[in-house]
């Protein structure tokens, strides 16, 4: 019988499982590339690549899709962290949309993040021909997701098929695809939010400070509060911009990412407030809130 | 926020809370049983009451509950899993679902699989990584042969630890009678599995019946809640007490000076100084460095990401696998094994499959299906095939030796999975029971003289000139005028097509698609020996499947297999019927006829399509214009191994 100190803890033995994921991406495929988002999740997948691969570095490049809509600190995280580890950095940005001038504001947030984001990301897995694409998604992030493979299988077209999905038995995950097809793999999937921010809190992995509370300018609009980051942002009739004590949860295109009042601007405050959260960080998101079905349904279409 | 000001003196409390939820172990398990028995409801149910769901989640659920629920005006719980649009609109479980919860004594990753015959493979992948099963069983309705099949399941790959939650006992007016009834029917029915730990508990998913309480309807029980025993029970760990096992997934070279092999311990431990052994192989070196998450460590146990530099430089890649000097695993190329199958295409004995087992991937066939087993009675029966959802022991062959462990010893390096490969599904997942010859006595006979001696003699290239089409279309009328121009030309033949095999070496074969696929693989397994004779061989076979085709390529060496699909469309051979078989078909006097109640499936890349031209010699002249092409008719008395195209 083991005895109880000599089991793996419990986040020792997710960060095992995710590694292992990471180097059978690698090891399986002639083309991967990790879909690099900036926030917590992404942060800890990639802290975990450079764990797997270690003292080489991780045998792929990190892709960003810039719906140019991001918050600056981001943005300027972003291209901090890939010099920072010496990776290299691709950033993808619909030419089209661009051309087109397609925002939150003007064109609405499902439609930006169709044409920013859901297209933009199938360009770029079609344009450098990547046969697999890491995310950092997690099962207890939302119900559909709960329902997705380790190594999730995309048709040509990317789209996912939710009622066919691939048997997935012990670790022996089915690396092949045909011309065209891909495998986004989630190594994160077992991960909850609580174990991303203890395993940041342990490892002590730089974060955006977007996640950490500090005084920010936000109007409240629509029940949410809504940063204001550049002059982009127009100012409603009969709203007001207020500085307030918040930050944020989950980090997107900043017009459609809700903060939250919170003076926590330590790590262990995040995770004390966490423990007594009363909503998901999903309530932050505004594109996730239109309907119940509408993160399988943009799966579906080819949305990470 | 009134919490506010606690924060900051807080954070001690909050790094010792991470300290201690650090230490807490994990539990995975699955809920199984027949379909709509409250597998989803019970999930439901713990996240509810364990306070997991927030209040976002639970108004979306109201909403949700209104529209989907199968429950009147109740908020229906088995919302709260079945995330699907198409299960939230049938009411049921279509695929697994992993949910995440703890208490103060452990973490739980739960899988919550569908109970639906159609979806067992879903089931088995929700099985394959739990520790526990909660297997479900409607008061009212008692065992059914889904309760059954997933009871075998679970006990097949490997689950020691069982729940048998006797549920909408509330249906039955909590009755102690009916519980107890159920509970000896499945001890009886369970007593072969053996089970290490096997706990009936009745209960309500619904009403949260002895779910995280217990409940005051039924004082006559006197065990534990779901919860209190889902906390409580001791899986043990056994991968922890098997032979060191290390399957090498990825090999680290940063520079010259550094040769790590990167993996999971499948089992056992590992320290430095400890002796190794490449399985198969057969060289050993000792443990060098180390390297874990956590920086260089002195020793690694199952479960373990780490990577391995060794002290001496031999030859390791993916795929191989490293062990305990003093207790190796098995290396053989054949093996019994216990076979789900999970796709709606049967398996076929013969076709070549790709069998994944630890990081090595091979080709594979099943060499014999020894009897398939009924779920319900075990009874064993005889079959040819095996279709979705069945379960058989069969023999294995793979192309290469690999090295394993019986499942029962080690649930990583025992299990493989095979997959289609043509269309790349995962179609079985295997559990190897033993090996059925050790490689080691399979020398090869290296004999001097060799398919390259033998071509230089004959001063040929040896090919094999595949015609395949349907019947009819003109196949052997072609490759008959090939073979004579060849034989003018001196060149070395011989002609291979269903009158001289099929009344012979294949007598013992119909045309179900089994014995179609037999056909074709003694076919070119013959063509494989011709080859090797040095001899250009002719077959002309419907060989209507590709993935028997497929076969025939990967045995040869590249470049030796030429495919020539001659594409005569149906209508025309059904005219010319030199047979009179299609007239035959059509009158249902032949059955499994190709093209007319048995599929052809034509190749998408041949070497040579002939489209019917209506003249054979023209045809053959085609052929004749590629081999030329290809080089293969160049009088060459230096025929350099390797150098066929
Ligand atoms: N009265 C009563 N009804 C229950 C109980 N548990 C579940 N049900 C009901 O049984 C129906 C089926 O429940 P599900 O949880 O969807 O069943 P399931 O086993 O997950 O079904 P599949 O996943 O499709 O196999 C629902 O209407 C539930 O509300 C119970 O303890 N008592
Ligand atoms: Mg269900």
């Amino acid at each position: 019988m083991t005895l109880p100190e000599d089991r793996l803890s419990n986040l020792r033995r997710l960060e095992a499982e995710s590694i292992h994921i990471i180097r059978e991406v690698a090891a399986e495929f002639r083309n991967p590339v990790m879909l690099y988002s900036i926030g917590k999740d992404s942060g800890v997948m990639l802290h975990l690549a450079m764990k797997a691969f270690y003292p080489s570095k991780p045998p792929f490049p990190l892709l960003h899709v810039d719906t140019t809509w991001k918050f600056r600190d981001m943005i300027t995280f972003r291209d901090e962290t890939a010099k920072r580890l010496g990776l290299e950095l691709l950033v993808h940005t619909n030419p089209e949309g661009l051309e087109k001038g397609i925002g939150p504001f003007s064109h609405g947030s499902s439609l930006h993040t169709h044409v920013m984001k859901t297209e933009a990301l199938k360009q770029a897995l079609d344009k450098y021909g990547f046969d697999a694409a890491f995310g950092g998604a997690r099962r207890d992030e939302e119900k559909s997701r709960a329902k997705e493979r380790v190594f999730s299988f995309r048709n040509a077209s990317h789209g996912w098929d939710p009622k066919n999905q691939r048997p997935e038995l012990w670790n022996l995950y089915n690396a092949r695809v045909s011309k065209g097809e891909s495998i986004r793999a989630f190594p994160l999937s077992n991960w909850t939010e609580l174990d991303i921010w203890q395993y940041i809190l342990t490892e002590n992995i730089p974060m955006v400070p977007l996640y950490f509370a500090a005084k920010r300018p936000v109007v409240n609009r629509d029940g949410m509060l809504i940063m204001v980051d550049d002059e982009r942002m127009e100012i409603k009739p009969g709203e007001t911009v207020e500085e307030k004590m918040i930050r944020f949860r989950t980090l997107g295109c900043y017009p459609l990412t809700g903060a939250i009042e919170s003076n926590a601007d330590t790590l262990e405050a995040i995770v004390r407030e966490m423990l007594i959260a009363r909503t998901s960080e999903r309530q932050g998101r505004l594109i996730d809130q239109d309907e119940s079905a509408s993160m399988e349904k943009k799966k579906r279409e080819g949305y990470f | 926020m009134s919490v506010a000001e606690d924060f900051y003196s807080a954070e001690e409390a909050v790094a010792d809370y991470v300290a201690a939820q650090e230490q807490k172990d994990q539990l995975r398990f699955l809920t199984c049983g027949s379909v709509d028995d409250g597998k989803s409801t019970l999930i439901g149910r713990l996240l509810y009451d364990t306070k997991l769901i927030f209040e976002d989640q639970l108004a979306a659920l109201e909403k949700d509950s209104r529209r989907h629920g199968t429950v009147g005006e109740d908020i229906d719980l088995a919302l709260l899993v079945d995330g699907l649009e198409a299960e939230r609109e049938q009411g049921i479980t279509i695929d697994v679902a992993y949910r995440f919860f703890a208490t103060d004594k452990r973490k739980f990753i739960v899988a919550d699989t569908p109970g639906h015959e159609q979806y067992t493979r879903n089931m088995a992948t929700g099985a394959s990584t739990a520790d526990l099963a909660v297997l479900l069983v409607d008061a009212r309705h008692g065992l059914m042969v889904q309760t059954r099949r997933h009871a075998f399941i679970a006990s097949l790959l490997g689950i020691r630890h069982v729940v048998l939650a006797v549920n909408k006992i509330d249906l039955v007016n909590f009755s102690e009678e009916r519980f107890n009834q159920i509970k000896a029917e499945f001890e009886q029915f369970a007593s072969g599995f053996d089970f290490e730990t096997l706990q009936a508990i009745p209960m309500s998913a619904r009403y949260g019946d002895n779910v995280t309480g217990k409940s005051e309807k039924m004082p006559w029980f006197a065990g534990p809640t779901l919860l209190e025993h889902l906390e409580a029970v001791q899986v043990g760990e056994h991968e922890l007490e098997a032979p060191f096992r290390f399957p090498v997934q990825w090999v680290n070279r940063p520079n010259l000076d550094f040769r790590g092999y990167s993996g999971t311990v499948a089992s056992g431990r590992v320290k430095v100084g400890d002796e190794i052994v490449v399985a198969g192989p057969a060289k050993t070196s000792r443990v060098e460095k180390i390297i874990s998450p956590l920086g260089e460590v002195e020793a690694a146990r199952a479960g373990d990401a780490v990577t391995l530099t060794l002290e001496d430089e031999i030859d390791i890649s993916r795929g191989d696998l490293l062990a305990d000097p003093a207790a190796r695993p098995d290396v053989a190329d054949q093996l019994a094994a216990h076979l789900i199958w999970m796709s709606d295409d049967a398996l076929l004995p013969g076709r070549s499959y790709l069998l994944k087992n630890g990081t090595k991937t091979v080709n594979a066939t099943v060499s014999e299906i020894k009897h398939k087993i009924n779920v319900n009675t075990f009874e064993h029966t005889a079959g040819k095939t095996l279709d979705l959802n069945e379960i058989a022991f069969c023999n294995l062959t793979t192309a290469s030796p690999i090295a394993f462990d019986p499942y029962e010893a080690n649930r990583t390096t025992g299990a493989f999975i095979l997959i289609d490969r043509m269309t790349n599904a995962t179609v079985g997942a295997g559990m190897v029971w033993f090996a059925l010859r050790r490689a080691t006595n399979i020398h090869w006979q290296a004999l001097d003289v060799n398919k390259a001696a033998r071509a230089e003699k004959l001063g040929q290239k040896p090919v094999v000139l595949w015609f395949t089409g349907l019947s009819g279309s003109g196949k052997s009328t072609i490759a008959s005028i090939v073979e004579k121009k060849l034989h003018l030309e001196g060149r070395h033949t011989y002609t291979l097509d269903g009158d001289n095999v099929r009344h012979g070496l294949n007598k013992d074969l119909g045309f179900s698609d089994a014995d179609r696929v037999e056909n074709i693989r003694r076919v070119g397994e013959v063509a494989k020996l011709m080859t090797d004779a040095g001899l250009i061989t002719l077959v002309s076979f419907i060989s209507p499947f590709k993935a028997e085709r497929q076969l025939v390529r990967d045995m040869l060496d590249d470049g030796e297999f030429i495919e020539i699909f001659v594409d005569t469309p149906i209508d025309e051979c059904r005219k010319r019927d030199p047979k009179g078989l299609y007239a035959k078909a059509d009158r249902g006097e032949i059955k499994n006829f190709t093209g007319i109640d048995s599929p052809y499936e034509a190749p998408e890349n041949p070497e040579l399509r002939i489209e019917n031209t209506g003249d054979p010699e023209v045809a053959a002249q085609k052929v004749l214009d590629l081999l030329e092409q290809k080089g293969l008719l160049t009088n060459s008395n230096f025929v350099s191994h390797g150098d066929y195209i």
